[in-house]
């Protein structure tokens, strides 16, 4: 079954790392096929960021995205342009601290950013609160799957706050979820 | 893996031990990594002030013996062009790999084309031939870049991996073999002269430093190495050598996948726009589509062509107005369909399906 996922952000929130974590999640992991693209120009740098990875336990063959079933969309400007027109049966996590629109399909709400800053004291981890959102609300991955790439993928040092990062996701997800 | 840096791990497999470049968008990837890992490995890696420069080090490089390499894209590609030359003239075998963006000049730096297929093949001035390879997957990205590497070494010419901006940044999975086959460069046998060569056409190398010495020169030049830039004969000899080395081998190096042989709609495509063809075969299963992908677009592959016996109409997709197309013109007398697609996004399975229905 082929999954498209879009993230959208600004620039400088992981937008990008948060989709390549994902991706390698479902290759090295959970043993499934990835593709992993993103909106590669100059308003990656401050603008609206978008990235994309399509999962399947086939061989992927056409590598873009065409019609996201997940959406996680970080910044209002990256929901304006790259989140708004998301289809009636896709679902969508918006970061709740710097998204104000809501879409007209399923939805939830995370405050990552708030969450990142307050509890975690580093605004930088909000892409992984979103990812252990994902996860916990989709199972698109693993949750172990995701735990190790995202191991794979950050800076030595910074391990285990980004652990506490995905771990908070997680339970973000199950708190929206169950309201 | 990105596919930029699957080309990197792909040189670095292939024995790659030089880089010289100058760093452009969408190739930067290619350098940043190459960078990273070559003097770990024992290897040089140099940003030259100009990609003028930076083919002219590769030449040096692989002069010394080296495996040698640079990436580039359009606007840095034009500027090789003439020590492309020189490298097919002096028999100096490198791997140039463009990844392709939009242009004519700076154009689109961030987006994906494939506008360089033809200037690839002619770009530098006079008569020569020249090997491209051209991936449609980050894993051939690295398998096409050992390829290139083995091909540029057995024929003493520049090969070039005709990238894409999209299979170049996208990342997916990537499977390293344990053991990468690799060749090298014949040696130079003492007694014999430096550019006299046996049946197939390719001298033995008398690397520098080895204690050889030898005359490299652009000129028209006979076997010692030596200028002799007015007998036509001599000239003559010599050009049909270069072209003959690489035209006499096609029967053993092209190399394509053949879907569906018996189809009367048949596609050919190289590069990224395959991926979209192989996702219209794969939801049309029972409409017998054919499929020529080529992996290696030059020398061009005509004879594969005839292998489709009851094609009615060549359908080829490319992010150009058309360039290997006209070649596919040259060699049948079918139709042959463009589907020209500029401006950066890739051709969508339903556009494409739909050019097969308009034929029907």
């Amino acid at each position: 079954m082929r999954h498209e996922i879009r993230f959208s952000g600004f620039g400088g929130q992981g937008i990008i790392l948060a989709a390549v974590i994902l991706g390698r999640a479902a290759v090295m992991y959970d043993n499934k096929y990835a593709v992993q693209t993103q909106v590669y120009g100059p308003e990656a740098r401050g603008g609206a960021s978008m990235s994309a990875v399509i999962i399947d336990d086939e061989p992927i063959l056409y590598p873009k995205v065409v019609t996201p079933d997940i959406y996680v969309i970080m910044s209002q400007e990256g929901f304006e342009k790259y989140g708004i027109a998301a289809a009636g049966e896709a679902q969508m996590l918006v970061d709740s601290t710097l998204v104000h629109s809501r879409p007209s399909c399923r939805y939830i709400e995370i405050p990552a950013t708030r969450e990142a800053r307050e509890s975690l004291g580093r605004d930088i981890v909000a892409n992984i609160i979103m990812l252990g959102a994902l996860v916990a609300s989709t199972g698109i991955v693993s949750r172990t799957a995701i735990e190790k790439a995202i191991l794979d993928s950050v800076p030595k040092g910074t391990e285990s706050l980004n652990v506490k990062a995905m771990t908070r996701g997680f339970e973000l997800a199950e708190e929206a979820m169950s309201r | 893996m990105q596919g930029n840096t699957a080309c990197a791990e792909g040189a670095l497999a292939a024995g790659c031990r030089f880089f010289g470049g100058y760093p452009i968008t969408p190739s930067t990837e290619v350098a940043e990594h190459m960078a990273l890992r070559l003097p770990k490995m024992g290897g040089v890696f140099i940003q030259m002030e100009d990609e003028i420069a930076s083919i002219a080090a590769v030449i040096g490089a692989s002069w010394t013996g080296a495996k040698a390499m640079t990436a580039t894209s359009g606007p840095g590609f034009s500027l090789m062009m003439e020590n492309i030359g020189y490298a097919v003239m002096t028999e100096t075998p490198c791997v140039i790999v463009n990844v392709q963006r939009g242009g004519p000049s700076t154009g689109q730096p961030t987006l994906s084309a494939q506008g360089d297929m033809l200037q690839c093949r002619f770009g530098s001035h006079g008569d020569y031939s020249v090997i491209a390879l051209s991936p449609a997957s980050v894993q051939e990205m690295f398998d096409l870049t050992v390829e290139a590497f083995n091909l540029a070494e057995r024929f003493r010419i520049p090969v070039f991996l005709m990238a894409d901006e999209i299979i170049g940044h996208m990342r997916e999975r990537l499977i390293i073999p344990d053991h990468v086959p690799t060749n090298q460069r014949k040696p130079y046998e003492p007694g014999s002269l430096p550019f006299r060569a046996g049946e197939d056409l390719v001298p033995g190398f008398p690397a520098f430093g080895k204690g050889y010495g030898v005359h490299v020169t652009g000129l028209t030049h006979d076997e010692r190495g030596y200028p002799c830039a007015t007998s036509p004969k001599l000239h003559e000899d010599l050009v049909k050598r270069l072209v003959g080395k690489v035209e006499g081998a096609r029967g053993s190096i092209t190399s394509c996948d053949i879907l569906n042989p018996d189809a009367e709609m048949v596609f050919v495509s190289y590069g990224a726009p395959s991926r979209t063809v192989q996702q219209v075969l794969h939801d049309h299963p029972d409409e017998n589509i054919g499929h020529l992908r080529l992996k290696m677009v030059w020398p061009f592959a005509e004879m594969f062509l005839s292998r489709f016996t009851n094609a009615e109409a060549f359908i080829v997709p490319e992010q150009n107005l058309g360039q290997i197309s006209r070649e596919i013109e040259r060699h049948t007398d079918k139709d042959v369909v463009t589907v020209p697609k500029l401006g950066g996004d890739l051709h969508s399975p339903g556009e494409l399906y739909a050019v097969v229905e308009d034929l029907k």
